[in-house]
Formats: structure tokens, C-alpha cells, sequence
């Protein structure tokens, strides 16, 4: 304890710029933190407008609110918005202000390189939305923009392609930063093995970072030079193969997946055992685990194309790969199982978030196993049951990890407790209505709804309007979420304890509350890691 | 039966959801939960691995949440739960729960590997038609004879489409999945599709049959399917793969008759085409 008071002392007299300079020059790792969770909240709202209007357009046959042209500009804009503006810097800005106070470190290694990787985003992504009002309209090709489709549009075409070059640098640097703090900041006695779960899966995951983005980047800048500079990479008129960008893209998209959901698997793995008020069970396994399914990531990139013709031969390995991966993401499950098994435990919001990952996350899960056999996935590939399993992964799976993670850590970030009662009913609608919203899709797409069409047959429309109306109303009830976390910041009730969670441990919690402005301005001494490791 | 029953009950729960507002469809909507069986002996096939998959993962998920909702009913901490802090491993429960999955992954493996290269099988058919996507549109060319079919959206189903139509999809026969020249194919015999496309990629697939095959600039991919001889009717289906703003109006209709039947239109389109081709210049494959 007498570390976190020398801490409270030094809080006094921390040099901070005041006003726009805080931000603009921001090299805090808690000030960049909370400028990417802004940006992607703000991303993830214009993610959301996108849903509702898709989920507008197909409340019934023969709803014609938006052209098809701006339809598939809608479905394109939400996926990318979602994935590389909302999910993603969500959990860059977890990792920022966490980590350090997790490892007994400052803050983050390389802090200007932090201010950079974030500023590089707003420009990112303002080109990106700007897309939309260019002549032509945003990109219509899909998230996966597969040539020669995506060779059709017009000047959004280099502005998106610029765009996911600026996203990917700033992936890249944020990723090497996190790697470089993990091994070189972590406190003394601090061994890999001994790291929480979370500084685990984010060191795995900025491994995937720095292994795809320039994948990706490359794809894209074929495409850029085939539009522009006469080459034919996937043009088969000049000699060049559009199935070969597919391959390509992902190598890089697969891997990606996991970037999204890997980070997921580690908050998961910190509110379980916190909650339950034991040890998380297994926790060597559960590294080893992350560490399996990231490298068998790399290898299984086949399963998003079945239908373009590979090689039987080509079709059996990815079908055995993709089914290999069910053998470690079972492991994790059965491993929080097993952490919640003759616990003791208690239901606040991160938890049940926590627990409806569980469930959900499993039913994206078992949809994911009958994607991977390949006569099966003749019928699912491009219908709606592949849109309800990547939603039940992304939504129910990493976007309410990150919520458990916002209502674990908040109260640690700014001192105040939040309104446990709105978070609650922030909670319930939430998984009622995810729920009501994306398992229909799964029937649609068995009885031969095809995703990405701006309009459908009549004996699709009564899934189609359930499934629209749950939308709806899962996208009105996450209003709650700002608010809840505004009010608390401004007028919650402060919590005098380090933590609020009598089952929580690790060294964030050994921090006062709310935690200063440099996290372990000295490291932590053997005591207090034990302290914080304890039990 | 019963999945149909439970389908009802879920909609009339929706039903209930959505205040009644729900106007009444000429055919209902509720019932379509599930994959087709479909007509070929792949399509039976696919639909037994498929339910074979689907309940290997109920049961899966009736022991898993079945363990996490004991712990959550039984070991809370209002119930006074004393939590067991000792137990964080067990290798002996750790080396189960990876070999037993392993165990149930073979055994849905090996069906289908089995019938991956059973589909794979394009020899000895009997018929072949050339099928290239378009922007947006198909066109089908019947190998051996002079017989080319360029099927587009119905012209009902395109009025109806029209932004600012006014008119009721109900109201149209198969809104979205007519066409105006359906493709013809004989029952019983196995029929090659040798798929390819001159613009984007699109996806030809008929659920009934079984098949869904990329249609790529470039390339030249090959299904194959029989439709059983008692099925005769008609199977639609749709593009699967994003290519434009008319992904969703480039449908696809065939017309399944019998081997004798198919000789006769076979016959009589030759004739046609024939004609066409004495008078006026043949239809271009793309219209923009």
C-alpha cells in the first residue's frame, strides 16, 4: 500500500498540457486511451446508422428506401466502419490503458509513436466516410472488395484505398508499441507466464497486426495500380487472376478475425474469475490456446471461398484446418466453464456481459463448425446464415467483451462507479435484442436468402421484419451505453476502495482509484505483485 | 413437422412483438427454417450432413450450457457459494475435454470428405451447358447444339422492382425469382455446368440442386448434378456473390421435364434460334 500513496503524492504534481494541447500532443497513455475509445464509439454510432438503414431497407419485400447502388454502399461502409473503425481502435484503446497498469509499467514504451498511431485515424477515417458524397457514391464492392467488382467505382474507389493504407499504419504502429512495452516495461518478476490474460491475447493479437496489415495494404495496392497504372494483378483480360486477390485478401482477412476476437477472449478471461471470486481455471492452457488459434489463423483462409474452385485436395485442407480450430476455442470455453464451476458468483454488468459471451459467442461458434464442412457450405456460403454467424462473433462476442471490459475497468479509470441499475437494463435489452436481430438471419439464410441484397422474395419477409425489429430496438438501447458512462465520469458515486470488485486481483487494482495520471511512476515492488497475483 | 410447429410458435411470439402490425402474406413465411432437402442425390446428401452437423452441436451445447447454467443457478454467491479456490487445473479434465472434441471432429469429418469428393465428380455426364454470368444476367449455351438461352429478371419482377413501382411484390408471381427464358434440363441424366463470367464474379446456385459455383472472369469452374427422375418440376435460385447494384435481380429458373420432353424443346429452340439467326442479328449478352 505504501507504493499507491508515494503515487497519490506524485499525482499532484503531474506536468500535463491543459486545454487541446493535452490531446493534440497527447503522449499519456490514458489521454491516447480514451481518445481511440472516443473515436471508435464515434465510429461505431456511424457503424450503427448504416445497420438501421439496411435493417430499414429490409424490413419487408419490396421496401425500396434507398437505391440498390446505395444499399450495397451501406452494407460495404458498415462492414469497414465496423471493423476497422469501431472494433478495432476499441481495443487499441483498451490496450493503452491498460496495459501499463497491468504490467507495473508508466506508461506505454514508445508514447509519441502512440500520439501518432492515433492521430493517424481521424484523418483515416474521415477520408473514408467523405467516400460517401464523392460522385458515384461510397464503394459498393463489399467489405472484402473483390475486383473486378471493385474496379467498377469511381473516385471513392483511391479514397477508401487510402484510407485502409492509413488504418493499416496506424494498426502497424500501435501494434509494434504494444509488443515493445510488453517486453521491455512488464515489473520485476513479472514473466510471461505470470502476465494477465488480456496483456496475453493483445500480445498475440499485435503479432497477427503486424503480420497482415501489410497484407492487406498490398492487396489493395494492386487493385490501386491495376485501376490506375495499367497493371493486370487480377485482371484476367491482361493475363491476371481476380481469384488471386481473393487469396490474398484473406490471408489477411482470417487472421483479422481473430485480431477482432482475440483481445475479447482476454477481457473474458479477467472478468470470469473476478466474478466468480477464483482463479482463472487453466491459465497456462488458455495461452497456449490463444497461441494455437493464432497460428492456425494463418492457414485456413480457404474456408471464406469454397465455391470459387480450389482443388479437392485444397477444399479437404482448409475444411480439416478451420475444424482444428474448434479444438482450442473449445478449450478456452470449457476452461471459463470450468472457472465459473464451484465459484461464487455474483451478477454485475461486466459479468453478465461476460456470461452472455459465453453463450453467444459459442452459438457463433457451433454456426462456424457447419460453415467449416465444405458440402454444407455449398448451400451456406453468400446467404444470410453466414451474416448471423460473423454477427454473433462480432456483436454478442467482441463488441460485449468490450462493454464487460468499459464496466470492469471504468470505475478504476475515472474513480466513480456507474449507475449498476441502467447498466443492467443496458444489459438486458442488449441480449434480448441481439438476439432477436441476428438468430432469424440464420433461418433466412438456410431457406435461401443471399446476403447483400437490397431486396428479397415474399416468403422471406417475416424473419426479415422480426429480425429489422430487433435491430431497431438493439440500436435505439445502445444510446445507453454513452450516456451511462458520461454520467458516471461526471457525477458518479467515487469509490475509495483501489477496487471496487472484492474478487478482482492484479495490479491495476493495486493502483488508487481513480488511478493516477502515470501509472507505475516507480515499479511495483515483489509485495505488491504478490499482492496483486494473489490467489 | 415439429420444427415447422416451433417455427409458428416463434412467429406468432413475433407476431405478438411487432403489436400486430404485421399485414397477412398469401404464404407464410414462418416455416422457411430450414435448408431444402432439395431433388438431386448431392442435395439429400448435403441436407443430411448439414442436420448431422446441427445436432452434434445441440448436444454440444445442451452439456456446455448445460455446466454453465448449473454454476450460475447453483453457485452464486446470494446462494451463500463458498468458492473452491484450489481447483485452477486438472490436467487428467484438461486432456479430456481436447481429445474428446478431436473425437467428435472426425467423426463429422469423414462424411464430409466423403461427399466433398462425391461432389467433385464432374465425369460421365451426360449433358453439358455453358453458363456465364453477366451484369446482370445469365446466359446458357447448350454444348452440341446451337441452343443458347439468355435468362434475365421477369419483366413483372422488374416493373415491380422499379424504385417508385407501387406495386406489390405479393402481388407478382415469384417476385425476385422469375425469369423471362428459363434454361431447360432433363431429369435423370447427369447434367455439367461449365460456369464462367465476362464481367465480376457472380455465384450460380440452386439450392434444390445442390449447387453453388463461382462464375469468374478467367475461368471456366465445373458442378455437376442428376435430378432425380421423379422430380420434375421448377427450382429457382439466386446470384450469391456481390456484382453490383443488380446483384439481387439476376435470378435463376430451371425448368427440370423428362429426358423426352427435353429432346422435343431442345428441338424446337434449335429451330427457333436457327430462324432468329436467318433474320435478325442474335441478341447481345449484355444489355446496359
Amino acid at each position: 500500500m505504501a507504493e499507491s500513496h508515494d503515487i497519490a503524492v506524485h499525482a499532484e504534481h503531474d506536468h500535463k498540457p491543459h486545454g487541446w494541447r493535452r490531446w493534440v500532443f497527447a503522449t499519456n497513455h490514458k489521454d491516447i486511451g480514451t481518445m481511440y475509445l472516443i473515436a471508435a464509439g464515434t465510429m461505431f454510432l456511424i457503424g450503427g446508422l448504416a445497420a438501421m438503414a439496411i435493417r430499414a431497407q429490409l424490413f419487408k419485400s419490396g421496401m425500396k428506401l434507398f437505391d440498390p447502388a446505395m444499399f450495397n454502399s451501406l452494407t460495404t461502409m458498415h462492414g469497414l466502419i465496423m471493423i476497422f473503425g469501431a472494433i478495432m481502435p476499441s481495443w487499441v484503446g483498451l490496450a493503452n490503458w491498460m496495459i501499463p497498469m497491468q504490467i507495473g509499467a508508466p506508461d506505454m514504451a514508445l508514447p509519441r509513436l502512440n500520439n501518432l498511431s492515433f492521430w493517424i485515424l481521424p484523418f483515416a477515417f474521415t477520408l473514408m466516410i467523405a467516400s460517401f458524397f464523392v460522385p458515384g457514391g461510397a464503394v459498393a464492392g463489399g467489405w472484402t472488395m473483390y475486383p473486378p467488382l471493385m474496379q467498377q467505382f469511381g473516385d471513392s474507389f483511391p479514397m477508401l484505398i487510402f484510407a485502409i493504407h492509413l488504418m493499416g499504419i496506424s494498426s502497424i504502429l500501435g501494434a509494434i508499441n504494444i509488443v515493445v512495452t510488453i517486453m521491455n516495461l512488464r515489473a520485476p518478476g513479472m514473466s510471461l507466464l505470470r502476465m494477465p490474460l488480456f496483456v496475453w491475447t493483445w500480445l498475440i493479437t499485435a503479432y497477427l497486426l503486424i503480420a497482415v496489415m501489410p497484407v492487406l495494404a498490398g492487396a489493395v495496392t494492386m487493385q490501386l495500380t491495376d485501376h490506375f497504372f495499367g497493371t493486370s494483378f487480377f485482371n484476367a483480360a491482361g493475363g491476371g487472376d481476380p481469384v488471386l486477390f481473393l487469396h490474398v485478401f484473406w490471408f489477411f482477412g482470417h487472421p483479422e478475425v481473430y485480431i477482432l476476437i482475440l483481445p475479447a477472449f482476454g477481457v473474458i478471461s479477467e472478468i470470469i474469475p473476478t466474478f466468480s471470486r477464483k482463479p482463472l481455471f487453466g491459465y497456462e492452457a488458455m495461452v497456449y490456446a490463444t497461441a494455437s488459434i493464432a497460428f492456425l489463423s494463418f492457414i485456413v483462409w480457404g474456408h471464406h471461398m469454397f465455391t470459387v474452385g480450389m482443388p479437392v485436395a485444397a477444399q479437404m485442407f482448409f475444411m480439416l484446418s478451420t475444424m482444428l480450430i474448434a479444438v482450442p476455442t473449445g478449450v478456452k470455453v470449457f476452461n471459463w466453464t470450468a472457472t465459473m464451476w464451484r465459484g461464487s458468483l455474483s451478477f454485475e454488468p461486466p459479468m453478465l456481459f461476460a456470461i452472455a459471451f459465453l453463450f453467444l459467442f459459442s452459438i457463433g461458434g457451433f454456426s462456424g463448425l457447419m460453415l467449416a464442412l465444405v458440402p454444407s457450405d455449398y448451400q451456406y456460403h453468400g446467404t444470410y446464415f453466414v451474416v448471423a454467424h460473423f454477427h454473433y462473433v462480432l456483436v454478442p462476442g467482441a463488441v460485449f467483451a468490450i462493454f464487460g471490459a468499459v464496466y470492469y475497468w471504468l470505475p478504476k479509470w475515472c474513480g466513480r462507479m456507474y449507475d449498476m441499475r441502467l447498466a443492467k437494463w443496458h444489459f438486458w435489452l442488449s441480449v434480448i435484442f441481439v438476439n432477436v436481430l441476428f438468430f432469424p438471419q440464420h433461418f433466412l439464410g438456410l431457406a435461401g436468402m443471399p446476403r447483400r441484397i437490397p431486396d428479397y422474395a415474399p416468403q422471406f419477409t417475416d424473419w426479415n421484419m422480426v429480425s429489422s425489429i430487433g435491430g431497431f430496438i438493439f440500436g435505439a438501447s445502445q444510446v445507453l451505453f454513452p450516456y451511462i458512462v458520461w454520467k458516471c465520469v461526471r457525477s458518479g458515486k467515487p469509490v475509495e476502495a483501489n477496487s471496487p470488485w472484492d474478487g478482482a486481483h492484479g495490479l491495476e487494482w493495486e493502483l488508487p482509484s481513480p488511478a493516477p495520471y502515470h501509472s507505475w511512476t516507480t515499479p511495483p515492488s515483489a509485495a505488491v505483485l504478490a499482492h496483486g497475483a494473489e490467489h | 413437422m415439429k420444427r415447422a410447429r416451433l417455427g409458428k410458435l416463434l412467429g406468432t411470439l413475433a407476431l405478438a412483438l411487432a403489436g400486430g402490425a404485421l399485414p397477412a402474406w398469401g404464404k407464410s413465411g414462418w416455416d422457411e427454417l430450414n435448408m431444402p432437402r432439395g431433388v438431386t442425390n448431392v442435395s439429400t446428401r448435403i441436407y443430411a450432413l448439414h442436420m448431422m452437423a446441427f445436432w452434434v452441436c445441440v448436444g454440444i451445447a445442451a452439456v456446455v450450457f448445460g455446466v454453465m447454467i448449473w454454476s450460475l443457478v447453483f453457485h452464486r454467491k446470494s446462494r451463500g457459494a463458498v468458492p473452491d479456490i484450489s481447483l485452477t487445473h486438472s490436467t487428467k479434465v484438461e486432456i479430456v475435454w481436447t481429445i474428446v472434441p478431436v473425437l467428435i471432429l472426425v467423426s463429422m469429418a469423414i462424411p464430409a470428405a466423403r461427399l466433398l469428393v462425391r461432389i467433385n465428380n464432374n465425369t460421365d455426364s451426360q449433358l453439358s451447358i455453358r453458363v456465364t454470368g453477366f451484369q446482370w444476367g445469365w446466359r446458357y449455351q447448350y454444348v452440341g447444339s446451337n441452343v443458347s438461352v439468355i435468362s434475365k429478371l421477369s419483366e413483372s419482377s422488374t416493373d415491380a422492382s422499379m424504385m417508385h413501382s407501387g406495386i406489390s411484390p405479393t402481388s407478382v408471381p415469384h417476385y425476385l425469382l422469375s425469369v423471362d427464358h428459363p434454361i431447360v434440363v432433363p431429369v435423370g441424366e447427369k447434367i455439367r455446368l461449365l460456369i464462367t463470367s465476362i464481367d465480376v464474379i457472380h455465384s450460380w446456385w440452386v439450392p434444390d440442386l445442390g449447387v453453388k459455383r463461382d462464375a469468374i472472369p478467367g475461368f471456366i469452374n465445373q458442378a455437376s448434378f442428376t435430378i432425380a427422375p421423379d422430380k420434375t418440376g421448377t427450382y429457382r435460385g439466386q446470384c450469391t456473390e456481390l456484382c453490383g447494384r443488380g446483384h439481387a435481380y439476376m435470378p435463376i429458373v430451371v425448368h427440370a421435364v423428362s429426358p423426352a420432353a427435353f429432346q422435343a424443346w431442345l428441338k424446337q429452340q434449335s429451330a427457333l434460334d436457327k430462324e432468329a439467326a436467318a433474320g435478325a442479328p442474335a441478341t447481345a449478352v449484355t444489355r446496359s
